[in-house]
């Protein structure tokens, strides 16, 4: 692979697709499933190409073709593993929208392959103006694709989208600037490395901060993410939850952690008073929701806060929860907008009342929901157990009161994901137009059976997906471990006990190999 | 210091005024029936006159060898790089306007007058001289004889009382701006003693006389009305409206270039020494250009009244590389010139291309509603054009911005450079609702004109501009705006 500018086609062929699109008319469907299935598949030779334990910069690309900055591409593995999230979304995207969208078809697959060209833009910028230009950029088809295809109160929705996420980043742009004329150099792992003054750093994060907590987005600057999603068509809701949201947690990861180590300690408790809140706060708003789409939004805010709460442990723990919540969250909140979008094409209403006993003519859906309802919760065996148990692992070594308050989320996320699911799958069959509605189409199958099997390979063997990730998180943990902020969880060894304390009758009977279970901590 | 030497240099006026009376004489004898075959005629002239200013434009020019006629003008690359900024942009309006005239949309003066582009050819030779004067005599005959002849473009629809109006405004409020710069003008050499930009220079050193303080402020505020900048702006809206689409097209690229590269000579020639004094006019007229620019438009219905707001806005970020006040400033303000023209060239065809049948124009938001729908290639190319000027990337319009603000950074201008960024949103709402209205709503469908083959490949050129293509664009950009700026700075 050396020399073969694999990013830069993986960039030229959704986008050529995407052309093709905007005069194809009907045939665009075919032609953008095409163009996704073949950016997967060149995802997956990627995938199959990275050198795990190599180089920390992999696939890099540079050509000065700009003035003022550079066409440079690379990734690392955590990059990898968000370009994978998003190649897999793709075509399930594009399957979504196969029958619902019959207006301007053209023009809205065109929309998606754009999409796809400037997320995978973003994981591989390695020069920050680029990746401000690919990260800027993706307002544009989002916000057609919310206020051309969206629901009846879509303007508004792409109206407060759109100046949102603008007034958030154009403060980052500023601080780009600063950070390229102190450091010289435009380029990210430069950057990454550079130790900026400890009192910029302060304005530097906050400045990154305006931008990225929109896009996470952390309570309280969420309130468009509501909006967004309800009004958005269902396959715009699977991208906007399953990677721009990714987009504030890769933000943090990729920008304010390295460069801005003394900053990020100095507010992580900022960072974490308002994931407490998110955490509670929106999963209570969750459980009283009356629409499907709403509350899954919601519960997106809860899992975003996990995930910023991990990124701000400062240990490899937190880093890799982190990491693998934002995957698991991209797989299994696309999912569930996916099954929200199967029985709205049937009945065309997100009311959960107007749904009930589902299980009994749909069986198969009833399956995959379930299946992603439990994955939303975090059962043991998939991907949302193996994220947010590293997270809180991660977090309880920081901060015992945090990890406490944060693990209330995973209680409420079963109180009002089992609600949903009790509501909509079980029950009687109240409504006569829902207990008509047939189960899930082939082409439904193609969409649920992916997401669900991957959901399941990260619950049971994540290492797939943390292998590659390891050796940058390491590095980014020797990076900021000396900012760390002091832990009150006190994880020191303790002396361990002459015996054991069951141990009654037998004195000083107590089994010397007990004394690793009182080394609580030390793993 | 020869008068051939000084011909040479101003060889592009030469041919311009030469053709303007030739053309004149032809449009006196041959009347209406040839403005076409004018028009054209004065198209080509412009082009051969800017092409004849590449070569020295690429070389690089600056020093005392561009100094014509006793340090009357100046003729070094910066004068060049707006010259032909100025050149393309007139060239563009020109071949625009037949279709305009000859159709319904001139109303009861159906008919191009071959007075059009006579007085296009004049004002563009007063430009020139505008941005070559290195002498405020000088100064004020650019700047008049491109007035007069702008004041009687406002109003060439004489039938039309809007256009009447416009031209009525224009001339009252330009000649009391001209009044004004005059005044500061006449203040200046009193306390100076001298009208060449080198002798106030140097009388302005050291500490700054009241009057001559007040010379400096109504000089600028002269200036800022020929800018339509913050406060001096309220004739722009009205002017832009009335004026017939073609010549407003023509007011919002040509003289703004002209005015905005005045204005740079001026505050670096004339007042260098006095930095402070004029940083603060500058930065205060640019931070209010760009909040009111963006605040009047949000509700206006008449599109060409909001392209009005969106140039005046457009002057506040101008300026912002401006108020810099250094090379990287200059030469960022230059870049933004060029990107900003395409855009306004740009938008101002498409606005000419939403015909009715009969060649109507149309031009409110109630008449662009769902576009997409029936004219979808005028309606990309206008989203591409509204998301470039509100600074989205991957578009150029993102570019022009991002140099501006990255010289205004540098120099360590952060607080300023951050509240206009953020003003900046607010300009992008009423961006987004031109993309709203086409894209969003139901289709309106009295869009049905068919357009000439000039606009489409006036549009396509300024769209590809725009787009991301023109990123490639930017090393040589960049390259001859720093040449153009270190000439601007060369005799500081």
């Amino acid at each position: 692979m050396e020399g073969f500018p694999i990013l830069t086609i993986m960039l030229l062929v959704p986008f050529i697709g995407a052309l093709a699109c905007l005069f194809a008319g009907t045939a665009a469907r075919a032609i953008a499933l095409l163009t996704t299935l073949i950016t997967f598949a060149l995802g997956c030779v990627l995938w199959a190409n990275y050198e795990i334990g190599g180089a920390q910069w992999q696939f890099t690309e540079r050509a000065e073709l700009f003035a003022g900055f550079s066409y440079a591409l690379g990734i690392d593995g955590i990059a990898l593993m968000l370009i994978m999230l998003s190649v897999f979304l793709m075509p399930v995207c594009i399957l979504a929208s196969w029958t619902s969208i019959t207006k301007r078809v053209g023009e809205y697959m065109s929309a998606f392959l754009l999409m796809e060209v400037l997320m995978i833009g973003i994981f591989s910028a390695q020069d920050i103006f680029l990746f401000y230009i690919f990260f800027e950029a993706s307002l544009i088809p989002m916000y057609l694709i919310i206020g051309v295809w969206g629901g009846d109160n879509r303007i508004y929705a792409s109206y407060k989208f759109f100046l949102y996420t603008l007034l958030g980043s154009v403060l980052m742009l500023i601080a780009m600037f600063w950070m390229v004329a102190e450091a010289g150099s435009s380029d990210i792992p430069t950057l990454m490395q550079y130790d900026f003054p400890a009192g910029a750093q302060t304005w530097l994060w906050l400045a990154f901060f305006a931008s990225f907590a929109v896009k996470v987005p952390m309570w309280p600057f969420h309130t468009w993410l509501p909006d967004a999603h309800v009004q958005a068509p269902t396959a715009g809701s699977v991208i906007l939850a399953g990677v721009l949201l990714k987009l504030g947690g890769y933000g943090f990861i990729r920008f304010s952690l390295p460069m801005f180590p003394e900053a990020s300690a100095q507010f992580a408790w900022f960072v974490f008073i308002l994931s407490m809140v998110a955490v509670v706060y929106t999963s209570l708003v969750a459980l009283v929701q009356h629409d499907m789409k709403k509350l899954i939004a919601y519960s997106s805010v809860a899992h975003m806060a996990i995930v910023t709460v991990g990124l701000f442990a400062f240990n490899v723990q937190g880093l890799e929860g982190a990491m693998i919540v934002m995957l698991s969250h991209g797989l299994v909140s696309g999912a569930l907008f996916l099954c929200v979008g199967v029985i709205y094409d049937r009945l065309h209403t997100r009311e959960i009342e107007r749904y009930g006993g589902l299980s009994i003519n749909m069986p198969y859906y009833a399956l995959f929901f379930l299946l992603f309802t439990m994955a939303s919760i975090g059962l043991p065996g998939t991907s949302g157990f193996v994220g947010e148990f590293l997270s809180l692992a991660g977090i309880y070594q920081t901060s015992t009161l945090v990890a406490l308050v944060s693990t209330t989320g995973i209680i409420l996320g079963a109180a009002y994901m089992l609600y949903l699911y009790r509501r909509v799958a079980f029950g009687d069959q109240k409504n006569e137009d829902a207990a008509a509605m047939a189960d899930i189409t082939p082409r439904e199958w193609a969409m649920m059976a992916p997401i669900a099997a991957v959901v399941l390979w990260m619950g049971v063997y994540p290492e797939s997906f943390l292998a590659p990730m390891r050796a940058d998180i390491a590095a980014l943990d020797a990076r900021i471990a000396s900012a760390a902020p002091p832990s009150d969880s006190q994880l020191t060894i303790g002396t361990p006990r002459e015996e054991a304390a069951n141990a009654v009758a037998d004195h000083g009977g107590g089994l010397p190999e007990h004394r690793e279970y009182s080394q609580e901590g030390d793993h | 210091m020869d008068f051939v030497s000084s011909f040479t240099l101003i060889t592009a006026e030469l041919q311009i005024c030469a053709a303007g009376l030739i053309l004149l004489l032809v449009a006196a004898w041959a009347g209406d029936k040839a403005a076409t075959g004018i028009t054209y005629a004065a198209a080509a002239v412009l082009f051969v006159a800017g092409f004849g200013l590449i070569p020295a434009l690429h070389m690089g020019v600056d020093g005392p060898d561009t100094l014509a006629f006793g340090g009357l003008m100046k003729v070094d690359t910066f004068a060049l790089f707006a010259k032909a900024l100025i050149y393309l942009a007139a060239i563009a309006c020109l071949l625009v306007a037949p279709a305009f005239f000859n159709s319904e949309a001139a109303g009861k003066e159906r008919g191009l007058r071959a007075e059009y582009p006579v007085l296009v050819l004049f004002a563009v030779l007063g430009m020139s001289i505008m941005v070559s004067a290195a002498d405020f005599m000088t100064l004020y005959l650019g700047l008049e004889l491109n007035s007069l002849a702008a004041y009687v473009l406002a109003s060439i629809l004489r039938a039309d009382t809007r256009s009447a109006e416009a031209g009525l405004k224009y001339f009252v409020l330009g000649a009391l701006a001209s009044g004004i710069l005059l005044y500061g003008m006449s203040l200046l050499y009193g306390f100076t003693g001298g009208t060449d930009f080198g002798v106030v220079r140097e009388g302005l050193s050291g500490e700054l006389a009241t009057g001559a303080l007040f010379g400096l402020i109504f000089v600028m505020a002269g200036l800022a009305f020929k800018n339509a900048a913050v406060p001096f702006h309220m004739w722009t809206p009205d002017v832009y409206e009335g004026a017939p689409t073609p010549v407003t097209a023509f007011f919002a690229t040509a003289p703004k270039v002209a005015a905005v590269a005045l204005t740079a000579r001026v505050v670096f020639d004339v007042f260098g020494a006095q930095a402070l004094a004029w940083q603060q006019i500058v930065m205060f007229t640019a931070l209010a250009s760009i909040v009111f620019g963006a605040l009047g438009a949000i509700g206006q219905e008449n599109l060409k009244r909001l392209l009005a707001y969106s140039s005046i806005n457009n002057v506040g970020f101008i300026l912002l590389g401006l108020a810099v006040a250094n090379e990287a400033g200059a030469s960022a303000m230059l870049v933004y010139l060029f990107i900003y023209v395409a855009m306004s060239l740009g938008s101002f065809v498409a606005l000419l291309m939403l015909r009715s049948e009969s060649g109507d124009l149309y031009e409110t938001f109630a008449d662009i509603k769902g576009l997409a729908v029936t004219r979808p290639v005028i309606a990309w190319c206008l989203l591409a054009l509204m998301f470039s000027l509100a600074g989205i990337p991957p578009l150029l319009g993102f570019y022009s911005k991002f140099v501006i603000f990255n010289a205004a950074v540098e120099a360590g201008l952060i607080a300023f450079a951050a509240i206009a960024i953020a003003a900046s949103v607010i300009g992008a709402f009423y961006y987004i609702k031109f993309v709203k209205v086409m894209f969003f709503d139901e289709p309106a469908g009295v869009v049905t004109g068919k357009s000439g083959t000039a606009h489409w490949v006036l549009l396509i050129l300024t769209v590809a501009i725009i787009s991301p293509l023109g990123y490639f664009l930017t090393p040589s950009l960049t390259d001859l705006a720093d040449k153009a700026a270190g000439a601007l700075f060369m005799a500081v």
